[in-house]
């Protein structure tokens, strides 16, 4: 994690935050771009789920991750709190390693 | 004996803001803290870890960029699929605009803090007024709990071992409960699905970290015109 990669992050986030508020304004963005713009979080957020659960480098493998992951889905689904959920998900993993 | 004044309007709608700005904060804090440990964890240090969340400040971008990382994928991979991720704040700006005219270095300065709390925050209220309230009192909340929590989790990550608690499995986590509201619709869910099972296929073949860009290409079905679009903004977790 270099400071170069924080700096690129930061100017590029700040960037995007005032394209909308300060450059767009009142006006819109024409609706195909909001469209997808509003479906990029479920793919992202759905391809990092499956990538820190199933992944290794270039390697897909299961694990305890999988198990810890599988304790979050079914915490959500309850609708348990965020930061409990946090808490039961690493423990199931932690756990998992430790009796495997 | 002196009957308990009822509360005046002003107060009750100060209180009605920030109770849920706490909460949301609150939120926040053990993503922050599991943020601050996942930096360290991920080659950072607690100044590189502050200066994210000071100045980054959009979290799920953060997470998205810390996991790439961690999973030894290059820094392009890293800021690419991180700034994908934040393009929504470019949709939220929009959104609040109307709530927060004012001078240029005013908008400039709200900008930092367009965010999905803020920005959720803010469409939920019924005036103008309390819509800038929102906004603004939100902002301070998310702001000082994220960056406290990422204080401590950074200082803490220092001394963890994170296989030893599971905490690498604290980002997939997070994403689980920052994805639940935002796959309400049926095509969302089904551009979930597609996101994930692109990103497993590609994994072996593309360089580390790469397989989210790709998958954030199936968000391109939102060129295609539908009844189920959804909402764009979510107020149910912190992102």
């Amino acid at each position: 994690m270099t400071w170069a990669l924080i700096v690129v992050l930061s100017v590029g986030a700040y960037a995007l935050k005032s394209a909308g508020l300060v450059g767009v304004g009142v006006r819109d963005f024409p609706a195909p771009v909001r469209n997808v713009i509003a479906l990029i979080p479920a793919a992202v957020l759905s391809a990092l789920i499956v990538k820190d659960t199933f992944t290794a480098g270039h390697d897909l493998q299961i694990d305890a991750r999988a198990i810890g992951v599988a304790v979050a889905v079914v915490a959500v689904w309850k609708r348990v709190p965020l930061w409990l959920v946090i808490v039961l998900a690493c423990a199931a993993t932690g756990i998992t390693r430790a009796v495997s | 004996m002196g009957r308990a004044k009822p509360p005046s309007k002003a107060t009750d709608d100060w209180a009605g803001i920030i109770g849920p700005a706490l909460g949301l904060g609150f939120a926040v804090f053990a993503f922050g803290l599991s943020f601050g440990v996942m930096c360290i964890d991920a080659g950072g240090s607690v100044p590189k870890a502050m200066a994210m969340s000071l100045f980054v400040f959009t979290g799920a971008s953060q997470f998205s960029a810390v996991s790439v990382l961690a999973a030894g994928g290059s820094a392009a991979s890293a800021i690419v699929g991180a700034l994908i991720l934040a393009s929504r704040n470019a949709v939220y700006g929009v959104a609040v605009a109307p709530s927060l005219t004012g001078s240029l270095p005013y908008r400039l300065f709200a900008s930092q803090f367009t965010i999905d709390e803020t920005t959720g925050m803010t469409l939920a209220q019924n005036t103008p007024q309390r819509r800038r309230r929102a906004f603004w009192v939100t902002a301070a909340s998310i702001y000082v709990f994220w960056n406290l929590a990422t204080l401590i989790g950074a200082i803490a990550g220092s001394n963890i071992d994170t296989q030893k608690y599971g905490l690498d499995v604290a980002f997939a986590a997070a994403f689980v409960g920052m994805l639940a509201p935002l796959i309400v619709s049926p095509r969302a869910r089904r551009v979930g699905f597609a996101g994930a099972v692109v990103c497993l296929a590609v994994t072996p073949f593309v360089p580390i970290g790469a397989g989210i860009i790709v998958a954030a290409l199936v968000a391109l079905v939102g060129l295609r015109p539908t009844a189920d679009a959804g909402p764009v903004v979510s107020t149910g977790g912190p992102a």
